[in-house]
């Protein structure tokens, strides 16, 4: 018997779960949240920050209301997915990482979303545009821009 | 209903088979990602309205991946009596076409890629079968065999397909059985290491210790391969078969799909399929009435290509950072919790299912010696037919990238592949007559990997593409190791120097030396084969290195500090669109008059040239 009681170990997968969980709920992982998941399963706040904060798909830092997530996979790159990348810097005028000023994007890379064939390939919340050329863009952030007004959702290209 | 006999799968099989094959016209929508991303949501929905505005009586599924993404949104029509065809790249507007003809009976020729034989149903005139077309023709269909033909989702369409089977024989024979058949036939590591899969079974079976757990991999990390994606997008119920299998082999009762967080499609329809098979009993108590249990559950990852590593995989769904560790033990014996487990890959997984449907035998008898079954790449980049494709172990790169691929994009020349991602590496043209499989693939210094094959061509700059893996594996590390955290980080900036016009011919020996030692004083997978992008594009590529650093000249026009754009000015009409592409605002002209580019403001990143309707942007390099 160890001196010091170890908590019981979770059961696969439920501290992943519950991190998603929370960023579904919040978009991102507030401090209350984790310290009182931390509490629901008895596991430590240390051993849930050091989980939380090696995933790439967790942020601590709010987030804008629609995730742009550009593909730097090896087909998009040389497909050109950096040049899109870089546009989307110049429009949204945020480094990947950045939300704009009026909370609306949060630009991010991503190592291939997995639909190479499609690429250059970018990914907004659910949606995922392939074939895609840089003079695409101000007309499918128009959309997600409108969409704050009207409401309405259109897919694909 | 329940499940509990060989006579209870084939009534359901026989409502698959009705839903697979009705005696009305049927329309199936390829709607895996690729298929979305490519706009197949609004192509299904115009279907749909337009169907049911003309009254039609028509069944509208989703499906999953064909494979031929290139030709994506692809459409399935099936019209009793008339005929199946295949229509390729269809849009809304196709799509209300296609609804109006066939509300007259028609199967109309235009858009029609393929006609699809069936038993039953009159070939078409003038319209070639999909087996005759140069992508399919050389595929051999294992892992993917119901990948886009039936609904994901759906128990019975699965089992009509012969679903099933495989898992009722396997109950029927006693467990180390089982494991005698799968070392039988052969069977390697479809994630890329390539080891023999019952080995790895039987070590896991004779280990001390319970319980024992299986495990899929489904984090598929590689960028440029979907291969995974699309099994547990377009046929999850292979997978999960496989895995029930694979715990009756061994003796375990629990097992998880682990999916990386970049797939939700792929996370959700194994989820579904997961909770379908609980509710009729092919998952859970008394599996087909043998008194086996085992229950799956679906992990989600979070974003960590490490996690791909079977160690830190585990150490993932133990709810820790996705860290490795060393090895041995290997987790066959010492795995999930310290227990026996056995981990393999989806692809892996799917096969299983196949091998206890059809034997040992069968399997063996495609591939080669050595490296028997199938393997499925997805083939992307510079090539005219991207898409997934199933081959038998043995074919030729070159059959690969020529005659299913159709060759370089545009008419440009292949000048390389890259095989197996960040740990693989970039083969010469001239090495396009080797076949493919896990031992010529690793002494040409790639890897077979678990299944990314990019094309490149003249316009890729193979010091870039180098300097591009190692940001990935830089970035990717998870930093407990110093060979990888920091070796990652040297070669980078050394390739960074050379690409940016700073490099000398002693940083190329440096960047060797540090490859080498990387590669042998890494802990894990990741570290080790870091340094493959590297030590292959040296070995084949090396006059490109030596045009970056003695010349300041980069070959294929890529590398930016060693690159100009120019616009030539009687190619240029004028029409303002490079203008208006331009980020910084380097380019300026008149209307109707050539514009130019000021060279001291451009940053050359070229969207103008991509761009220019004229191709009047030329790249000086």
């Amino acid at each position: 018997m160890p001196l010091i009681p170890q908590p019981l170990p979770l059961a696969g997968g439920v501290l992943l779960d519950k991190l998603h969980a929370i960023n579904a709920e919040y978009g991102y992982l507030p401090e209350p949240a984790l310290r009182a998941a931390a509490e629901e399963l008895g596991v430590p706040l240390s051993q849930i920050y050091s989980t939380a904060s090696f995933y790439a798909s967790f942020s601590f830092e709010p987030r804008g209301r629609h995730t742009i997530r550009v593909c730097q996979g090896t087909a998009c790159y040389i497909r050109g997915g950096d040049r899109i990348l870089e546009k989307l810097i110049t429009m949204l005028g945020v480094e990947p990482g950045g939300t704009d000023d009026d909370r609306l994007f949060t630009l991010e890379t991503v190592y291939c979303v997995g639909s190479c064939s499609m690429a250059p390939v970018v990914r907004i919340d659910g949606d995922t545009y392939g074939r895609l050329k840089a003079e695409h863009l101000p007309r499918i952030l128009r959309k997600y821009r409108s969409l704050e007004s009207v409401g309405e959702e259109e897919q694909g290209q | 209903m329940r499940v509990h006999t060989r006579s209870d799968l084939e009534s359901l099989g026989a409502v698959g088979l009705a839903a697979i094959y009705p005696s009305r016209l049927k329309v199936s929508v390829g709607m895996a990602t690729c298929g979305l991303a490519a706009g197949a949501e609004a192509v299904y929905r115009t279907l749909h309205d337009e169907a049911l505005a003309y009254g039609l009586d028509m069944t509208l599924v989703s499906t999953g991946c064909l494979g031929y993404c290139q030709v994506e949104p692809l459409v399935d029509v099936r019209m009793p009596g008339r005929g199946r065809v295949l229509y390729a790249r269809v849009t809304p507007e196709r799509a209300r076409e296609l609804i109006a003809a066939l509300a007259t009976g028609e199967l109309p020729a235009e858009g029609a890629l393929a006609t699809i034989p069936e038993e039953g149903l009159p070939p078409l005139e003038g319209l070639p079968s999909l087996e005759e077309l140069p992508f399919y023709a050389k595929q051999h269909k294992v892992i993917l065999r119901n990948s886009g033909w039936i609904a994901p989702t759906k128990l019975e369409e699965y089992v009509a397909q012969g679903g099933y089977g495989g898992l009722a024989r396997a109950l029927e024979l006693p467990p180390q059985a089982v494991v005698d058949e799968v070392t039988r036939s052969g069977l390697r590591g479809r994630g890329g290491g390539g080891f023999p899969t019952g080995r790895k079974w039987q070590t896991c079976r004779d280990a001390p210790g319970a319980p024992r757990y299986i495990i899929c991999n489904g984090d598929e990390g590689d960028p440029g391969a979907y291969m995974d994606r699309t099994v547990l997008e377009s046929d999850p119920y292979s997978v999960i078969e496989g895995m029930v299998i694979g715990g009756y082999a061994v003796g375990a009762h629990e097992g998880y799909v682990y999916v990386r967080d970049e797939y939700p499609l792929a996370v959700e329809r194994v989820t579904q399929a997961v909770s379908r098979a609980e509710e009729v009993g092919l998952l859970g108590k008394n599996i087909l009435g043998s008194g086996f249990d085992f229950a799956v559950r679906v992990v989600r990852g979070a974003g960590a290509f490490v996690c791909g590593e079977e160690t830190a995989l585990i150490a993932s769904i133990e709810g820790g950072m996705g860290e490795p560790r060393p090895k041995p033990p290997y987790p066959a014996l010492q795995g999930l919790w310290g227990c026996p487990t056995v981990i393999n890959n989806v692809k892996t997984w799917a096969s299983v299912s196949a091998i206890l449907a059809h034997g040992a035998d069968w399997y063996q008898a495609i591939g080669v010696e050595g490296n028997t079954g199938t393997v499925v790449f997805s083939l992307v980049g510079k090539v005219a037919n991207t898409g997934l494709v199933e081959v038998p172990l043995g074919i030729t790169l070159h059959e690969m990238i020529y005659e299913i691929g159709g060759g370089g994009r545009d008419g440009k020349a292949v000048k390389a592949v890259q095989t197996g991602g960040p740990s693989g590496g970039c083969l010469p043209a001239r090495l396009f007559h080797l076949p493919i499989d896990y031992e010529t693939l690793t002494e040409a210094g790639s890897i077979m990997g678990s299944g990314g094959m990019v094309v490149m061509d003249e316009d890729t700059c193979m010091v870039d593409v180098a300097r591009y893996f190692l940001r990935f594996t830089m970035d990717e590390s998870c930093g407990k190791c110093t060979p990888c955290r920091e070796g990652t980080r040297h070669m980078y900036r050394i390739l960074t120097r050379i690409v940016e016009g700073q490099g000398t011919p002693e940083d190329i020996v440096l960047l060797e030396q540090i490859a080498t030692w990387v590669k042998g004083a890494a802990l894990c997978g990741l570290g080790q084969t870091a340094p493959n992008p590297v030590l292959s594009t040296l070995r084949y590529f090396r006059d490109e290195y030596e045009a970056h650093v003695r010349e300041r000249r980069c070959p294929a026009g890529v590398c930016r500090a060693l690159i100009q754009l120019v616009i030539r000015s009687e190619l240029c009409i004028g029409c303002g669109i490079c203008k208006r592409e331009c980020p910084v605002g380097a380019i300026s002209g008149q209307n109707k008059k050539p514009h130019v580019i000021d060279p001291s403001l451009c940053t050359r990143c070229r969207l103008c040239h991509d761009a220019c309707p004229e191709g009047a942007i030329e790249i000086v390099r």
